[in-house]
């Protein structure tokens, strides 16, 4: 047998695209599979006009997959994870905004479904490794042993921190080709390959959330599961005083301004959920600023495990710039206690709090 | 890569003759079937050569063959057709729970429109019991439809049997015998069919054609509009070559029927003995039953088809899991479920099914490449999952 099969994670977008031509223009031997994750059908309300296409799981998108496969030249499969992506990562979406948490599906499907029942797929149809269309960057520590996963090079594009949950072994078997390239250079290889989807868009919407109406999506779920209605509550302020109703927690999340249905005759946002009680608390822009919380359920990459406090850049949503913090063990096991330096705006309960040195990233874990 | 194909039940390639049989039509022959010019008529006379060819192979009378652009439409027309034309008082539909989408969801569409339908269980055998088609007949029951035999089992149903019940109060019955034309032998007065579906693209004709045998006073309405082709019962210019090509396949198909039933019997059985032999945790489904001479449906305990399917393509063997149709859907094989399956059972199976083309050498390298692909797969299996 030649040099070793890898499988390229195609979701009929430019950037896995590229991914699937390159390898193959490098002799390297390569099978194409997309993921089939979600029925965009279940809930039709949620297509906008126009389709879904570029949100993942559209017959669009595994039409431009297999087109791309097709036009490269390599085996394509569509493989079929929607009970897997169902159980693991909609359903707990769902749970989460009902608890008033503010969930990152992408993360949990990164952690258990892209890099582990594809991962699986990969390996039993003889591909020991995979390369995906993310901007990061994975790279063996010389001294320590230790897979690390840096930035990708384009920080406008980087998408380390979804990738924070990957383990060593993950780590281990994948490749991220895109990971040293600009968005632009990206665009010129597309063109330069003639990957049949160079000019396509691309959308930062939550894939199985088309339209981008989290609150809609939650509630037409649970709607057909049959499960139990969505619980109203009231806006309270932060002495308690009820200020108006609304529909469900899972409406809210920390930091939102807009759709409060309040006027204190100051801006005002959302400081804290209380799902127990059905109270969405709203205050000043000032009662959003903390300095210190914890996480759990927490990943280690380029160290085995923190044992002493440590100095790190934390980045705590998506569009954050990481800022100086110190991080160390809680006195809750399983825990660890991050504190900024300086006060931060919306610390919010779900989503993730990644760590890095520089470009490296050194772990992360949920907020609680 | 040499490829091996194992999957002539989805679909076989167009046969050499059937090719030739096809050129003129293609070349020479461009008139329009329905034209009264001589362009028209000679076009016409290939049409009708190629219906007393199909008539032959069905033993009808060419009138009573309609040509369709394939197995689904043929399954609507006969279904739609035969209960639209019934007196409004029966409303009542009789089938079962393995038929092809093409029946059920048909059948789904007439229940839509208000029509009363039963799906029989079949139990692990894969073949209907005649006991439970004469229970769920009504005196409004306007048709019977089963499948002569099972796309993905190979399992033959009793035709004769269920139709001769079926007629006793008095209701139609259609067997779909897309996948037992040029397996078995289909003589529609043996079979007691009223309507009878055949698919081009499976006994090596091309895509796209089909024919439906409509019994001499049997009414059946249009489901198109626009014209009055096939006696005004199949709307449109008719393929000219892909009927000449189904003509051609039918003709061929009664010639080597005998012979090749034999070989493909033989070859098809020494590879599930083989399979059954040398790899642990095997079984056939649906194994005591008649069975079609190409077909085999074979589970592989604790391993997924799907990536067994994916692992022997890129090994140059194609298969098939479950039905083409309901491939990248979730579900598993209807089929497969219906005979008692757990849903993991149904989805560890892959159907193999050989053809004209299949030398005792495709079935060799397949033996000599599926336990080591099964055994890695084991190997690889997630514990608990």
């Amino acid at each position: 047998m030649a040099e070793e099969l890898i499988a390229v994670a195609m979701s009929g977008g430019v950037d896995s695209s590229v991914v699937a031509a390159l390898l193959h223009s490098e002799q390297r031997p390569v099978v194409g599979m997309t993921m089939q994750l979600w029925n965009q059908q279940r809930i039709p309300e949620l297509i906008p006009e126009g389709g879904a296409s570029g949100r993942c799981c559209s017959l669009d998108d595994v039409y431009d997959a297999r087109r791309v496969a097709q036009s490269v030249g390599i085996p394509f499969y569509v493989v079929n994870f929607e009970d897997r992506f169902e159980q693991e990562v909609v359903a707990p979406f769902v749970a989460d905004y009902v608890s008033g948490r503010t969930p990152i599906p992408c993360t949990i499907c990164n952690n258990l479904i892209k890099f582990d029942q594809f991962l699986d797929m990969a390996k039993q149809v003889g591909a020991e490794t995979i390369a995906t269309g993310h901007y990061a960057r994975i790279e063996q520590d010389a001294s320590t042993g230790r897979w690390l996963l840096r930035k990708g090079v384009d920080e406008s594009r980087d998408q380390s921190y979804f990738l924070f949950g990957l383990t060593q072994d993950q780590l281990s078997r994948s490749s991220f080709p895109l990971g040293g390239m600009q968005k632009d250079e990206v665009r010129a290889l597309a063109k330069k390959l003639n990957v049949p989807v160079a000019d396509k868009g691309e959308s930062r919407e939550i894939c199985f959330v088309p339209n981008g109406d989290y609150a809609q999506f939650v509630e037409k779920y649970l709607e057909q599961k049959g499960g139990e209605a969505v619980s109203q509550g009231v806006v309270v302020d932060s002495e308690g005083r009820a200020l108006a109703e609304h529909g469900g927690v899972h409406r809210f999340t920390v930091g939102q301004r807009k759709g409060l249905g309040v006027a204190l005759g100051k801006p005002a946002y959302v400081t804290e959920i209380r799902p127990a009680t059905g109270e969405v608390v709203v205050g000043s822009k000032e009662a959003l600023n903390k300095t210190i919380f914890e996480v759990d359920r927490l990943n280690w990459i380029s160290i085995a495990q923190l044992d002493a406090p440590l100095r790190v850049e934390a980045k705590i949503r998506y569009q954050f710039r990481p800022r100086s913090a110190t991080i160390r063990p809680s006195d809750t096991p399983g825990r660890v206690v991050v504190e900024f330096d300086a006060a931060q705006i919306a610390i919010t309960p779900g989503q993730a709090a990644v760590f890095y040195h520089g470009d490296v990233v050194v772990g992360g874990g949920w907020i609680v | 890569m040499q490829r091996h194909y194992f999957d002539h039940n989805a679909t076989t390639p167009i046969d050499p003759q059937v090719l030739d049989a096809m050129m003129p039509a293609l070349r020479e022959v461009s008139g329009n079937a329905s034209s009264i010019h001589s362009f028209g008529q000679d076009a016409r006379l290939l049409v009708e050569s190629a219906r007393l060819q199909a008539a032959d192979f069905l033993r009808c009378e060419p009138k009573e063959v309609v040509f369709t652009s394939g197995g689904t439409e043929s399954d609507n027309l006969a279904i739609l057709g035969a209960v639209r034309a019934a007196a409004g008082d029966r409303k009542h539909v009789v089938t079962t729970a393995i038929e092809h989408p093409a029946v059920l969801q048909t059948c789904g569409q007439l229940e839509r429109e208000g029509v009363t339908v039963d799906y029989l269980p079949v139990g692990p055998s894969g073949v209907v019991d005649i006991a439970d088609v004469s229970a769920a007949l009504r005196p409004e029951t306007v048709l019977v439809s089963v499948m002569h035999a099972n796309n993905e089992l190979g399992t033959i149903q009793p035709i004769a049997e269920i139709a001769a019940t079926a007629h006793a109060v008095g209701a139609l019955f259609h067997a779909d015998a897309v996948q037992s034309a040029g397996k078995l032998p289909l003589d529609v007065d043996t079979l007691g069919v009223d309507l009878l579906t055949i698919s081009g693209h499976k006994i090596y004709a091309p895509k796209g054609v089909g024919a439906l045998y409509v019994r001499k006073g049997v009414e059946i309405e249009s489901i198109q509009f626009g014209g009055r082709h096939e006696r005004a019962r199949r709307p449109g210019t008719e393929n000219v070559p892909g009927i000449v090509g189904l003509g051609a396949a039918c003709e061929l198909a009664s010639q080597r029927l005998a012979v090749e039933s034999a070989r493909q019997a033989a070859l098809r059985d020494r590879l599930e003995q083989a399979i059954l032999s040398q790899i642990a945790n095997t079984w056939v489904n649906a194994a005591g039953s008649p069975r079609t001479p190409n077909t085999t449906n074979i589970g592989f305990g604790g391993i997924e088809g799907e990536p067994l399917l994916i692992s022997l393509d890129l090994k140059g063997f194609a298969v098939s899991s479950g039905a083409a149709c309901s491939s990248g859907a979730v579900e598993p094989s209807h089929v497969l479920l219906a005979i008692g399956l757990s849903r993991e059972q149904a989805r560890s199976c892959l159907r193999l099914s050989i053809g004209c083309g299949t030398a005792a050498e495709d079935v060799d390298r397949f033996l000599a490449v599926l336990p080591a692909v099964v055994e890695r797969l084991r190997a690889l299996a997630p514990a608990g999952r």
